[in-house]
């Protein structure tokens, strides 16, 4: 197992484009996470927001980043034929497919921690300006903040889910461009066919069984008794989908020729 | 060396036309063979098709007996019109005029979550209750609350009117035929600072003049009402619309308003009757409660009339009722999700496999390679897309109503062009799936790139961004291109949350249309530039 874990670091860390691709994680999400906290704008008699959800929109830009990551961790294998030469080397798959699911963790988490750190920093540094302020009811964001510190630490744990996801769905299609078509249809048209398609009843439904809008509940620091469903379960329905897509990941590449 | 020079001359004179119709050929000979990009355009049709005629949104139109049938009062102009309020009239007969003075308009909104909200999610600070309704209400008026003097040509739903009237945020604007809005001086009324009103009937014209003192006055406009009955219904009235307050980025909270206005001095000329005024609920739902019913009170010389409801066009969404066809198309997301990853892998699929160096070697001119590449996916996609979309918006409105879920009839023509336009949305975000994978030649990244760019924008407009963010994410990117799929209008007129969701876009529909197109053409640019300075 060490010896697979060495290998599967070894390939990614010299990967072309792992690097730019994680920083591309952090560049990504706080930029967006920069532009929606820029954008808001709080009128002098107060408004509805919710601070660190806004600081932290980035995410869902982000995760396109680290699905790609994630997808090309094992897609690429099979796409230059290198998956055979690591099942020689390693012929107990499963050991190959948890090797991988970790390195991919590995590199994902301190990305995943950077950018919501600085999407967190971002939106103290410039929310106030735009009249979210303590006069308003909102104390600057703060990781001493109950609230706060969970949407964070669950950011980043979301991020690290929807790797997990992505590279189970990726080890069960084979293809890179198949699995980040389903990971894109996952993570922003199933969300977008909730709120759109679906009558008040069956969104909620929707919600709460959807990974990304389940998952996302662990960024909401007001409202909380309106959500569709509470922060952590939300984000324990994201890991039920993640492990359902390397159980079957897994399951395939154990039965099936490489 | 010279031999070489002279054939390869030959071939450039005799390619012409035939060559590309050669290269257009073999690409079209790509496309049809591989199994897995014909199943995956024939699931985006599928999708399209499924998600648009799910039977996921419930109505109660006609649910409860034929009492229960939705339908809305048709306007002079053929549309479809809000025609509600409280009207205190009498008949006119020919010319004639009518004045008033209004002292004072206040009103009553849903308390809603007005004020500011601490982190926690308290609420804000409650307003006093409304008279006897149950519901919390709070002292305020809407900004197109409504109030002062109409002539209407009967008291029938949806006929013809020009309105003179003082509004809750707008000034004093004269109003006709549901549609048209005219702006008079700014300002609202109290009874230190009382605005005089003035509305003119001769023959067809309407004239509306609004004035400060009751001496000088300022004509606002006049209306030409085509056909107006001899005897026509004039008086006071006053209306207050539904009150719509965004919570957050995607939810609203919408409750009826009130509003009651005070008026003296009414001086009428003309042929009017000597009897008393009648004061009536006009339009609005059968089992209103008190807050919508209204009423109306005269003594002395002085009236005051309380009324809800609005006489305006009719919108869809958070302020109105159903939804619009655009609904049908919810599954153009998950076709174009499809749709973008065939056209990615139509060329990155050949550089995966070395294939490139074969086609680019039969067909040396590249740029010619990538415009046969783009016709055909554009072609087999515009396709696909024609047939999914033809389906849905004829069908899928039926199924709606059959929900009962009211669904705003729309033109032949604005169906034809939903039909045509979803087409060649899918076909031109296919191009630009196209275009990105040859600049970028790596499938994983480049339709992360296109679903990031088309898709993402939309998601981001109606789930988390505020108002002004999403107007102009959907302006300047390319998902400005889903305007091409909008069939509401949007009145100024008219406060309503116009959002995306509710089929509401920032551009007119081809704008937003060629702003992808815009796109796409530079990234075809850019990819056609690349392909021919760098090696395969």
């Amino acid at each position: 197992m060490t010896e697979a874990l060495h290998a599967e670091w070894t390939k990614l860390r010299t990967a072309p484009g792992t690097v730019w691709l994680l920083l591309g994680v952090v560049a990504a999400t706080v930029a967006v996470s920069v532009m929606a906290t820029a954008a808001v704008a709080c009128p002098a008699g107060g408004c509805a927001l919710d601070p660190a959800k806004v600081s932290l929109t980035g995410i869902q830009l982000g995760q396109a980043v680290v699905a790609i990551v994630a997808v090309l961790a094992i897609g690429g294998e099979y796409g230059t034929g290198m998956i055979r030469v690591t099942l020689t080397a390693v012929p107990r798959r499963t050991h190959v497919l948890a090797a991988k699911a970790a390195v991919v963790t590995a590199l994902v988490v301190p990305a995943a921690t950077l950018a919501v750190l600085a999407c967190l920093l971002a939106g103290r540094l410039i929310l106030p300006g735009h009249g979210v302020t303590a006069g308003h009811g909102y104390p600057p964001l703060s990781l001493g903040d109950g609230p706060v510190l969970r949407a964070a630490a669950g950011s980043v744990l979301y991020l690290a889910l929807i790797a997990l996801l992505s590279f189970g769905i990726a080890a069960a299609v084979r293809d890179s461009a198949a699995a980040i078509g389903i990971v894109l249809g996952v993570c922003y048209v199933l969300p977008i066919l909730t709120q759109v398609v679906a009558d008040p009843h069956w969104r909620r439904h929707l919600q709460q069984i959807g990974p990304v809008s389940a998952g996302l509940a662990i960024q909401a620091t007001t409202e909380l008794p309106s959500l569709p469903i509470s922060p952590w379960a939300g984000l324990g329905v994201l890991a039920a989908w993640a492990a359902a897509a390397l159980l079957t990941g897994g399951l395939l590449l154990r039965l099936r020729d490489a | 060396m010279t031999s070489g020079t002279v054939t390869r001359d030959r071939t450039a004179a005799g390619a012409g036309r035939d060559g590309f119709a050669r290269v257009l050929r073999a690409e079209w000979t790509k496309f049809r063979t591989v199994r897995g990009w014909a199943v995956g355009t024939l699931v985006a049709v599928a999708a399209i098709v499924g998600l648009g005629l799910l039977p996921g949104l419930q109505g109660s139109c006609g649910k409860q007996g034929p009492a229960s049938t939705c339908t809305l009062p048709v306007g002079p102009g053929g549309q479809e019109v809000s025609d509600s309020f409280f009207f205190v009239h009498q008949p006119l007969a020919g010319d004639g005029s009518i004045t008033v003075r209004m002292t004072s308009l206040t009103g009553l909104l849903p308390a809603g979550s007005a004020g500011p909200r601490g982190p926690a999610g308290s609420p804000g600070p409650a307003g006093p209750a409304g008279p006897g309704t149950g519901e919390e209400m709070r002292a305020g008026l809407a900004p197109w609350t409504k109030a002062g003097l109409i002539v209407k040509a009967s008291t029938q739903l949806g006929s013809a009117y020009a309105a003179v009237m003082v509004t809750g945020s707008h000034g004093v604007r004269m109003q006709d035929d549901y549609v048209h809005d005219t702006a008079g001086p700014p300002g609202t009324v109290t009874p230190a600072a009382p605005r005089w009103l003035r509305l003119t009937r001769a023959g067809d014209t309407l004239t509306g003049a609004a004035s400060a003192d009751g001496t000088h006055w300022t004509t606002i406009g006049s209306a030409h009402l085509a056909g107006l009955p001899s005897t026509v219904q004039a008086g006071l009235f006053t209306a207050s619309p539904q009150y719509v307050e965004a919570i957050g980025a995607a939810g609203a909270s919408t409750g009826p308003s009130q509003a009651t206005a005070a008026f003296d001095h009414l001086d009428r000329q003309g042929t009017w009757p000597a009897n008393a005024w009648t004061g009536e609920k006009i339009g609005g739902a059968d089992n209103a409660g008190p807050l919508e019913r209204g009423g109306f009170d005269q003594s002395g010389g002085g009236f005051t009339v309380t009324g809800s409801g609005d006489i305006a066009p009719a919108v869809s969404g958070a302020a109105g009722l159903g939804t619009t066809i655009t609904q049908t198309l919810a599954g153009t997301f998950a076709g174009l999700l499809l749709v973008v990853v065939v056209a990615t892998m139509f060329i990155t699929a050949e550089y995966r496999r070395g294939l490139i160096r074969t086609t680019l070697a039969a067909s040396p001119r590249r740029g010619r390679v990538l415009a046969a590449k783009a016709l055909v996916l554009g072609a087999v996609t515009a396709l696909a897309g024609l047939a999914a979309a033809a389906v849905v918006v004829t069908f899928g409105q039926r199924i709606l109503r059959g929900n009962g879920v009211y669904v705003h009839p729309a033109t032949a023509l604005t169906e034809v062009r939903l039909i045509a336009g979803t087409a060649a949305l899918l076909a031109v975000a296919a191009v630009l799936a196209l275009a990105i994978g040859a600049a970028l030649r790596r499938s994983t990244v480049a339709v992360t790139a296109v679903i990031v760019v088309i898709v993402l924008p939309y998601l981001l407009s109606i789930s988390v961004l505020p108002a002004g963010a999403a107007r102009w994410l959907l302006r300047i990117t390319p998902a400005a291109g889903f305007a091409v799929q909008q069939s509401a209008a949007s009145y100024p007129q008219v406060s309503n949350l116009y959002t995306p969701a509710d089929g509401y876009f920032p551009l007119a529909p081809w704008t937003g249309f060629a702003v992808l197109c815009a796109w796409t053409a530079l990234a075809l640019a850019v990819a056609a530039f690349l392909l021919r300075r760098r090696d395969a």
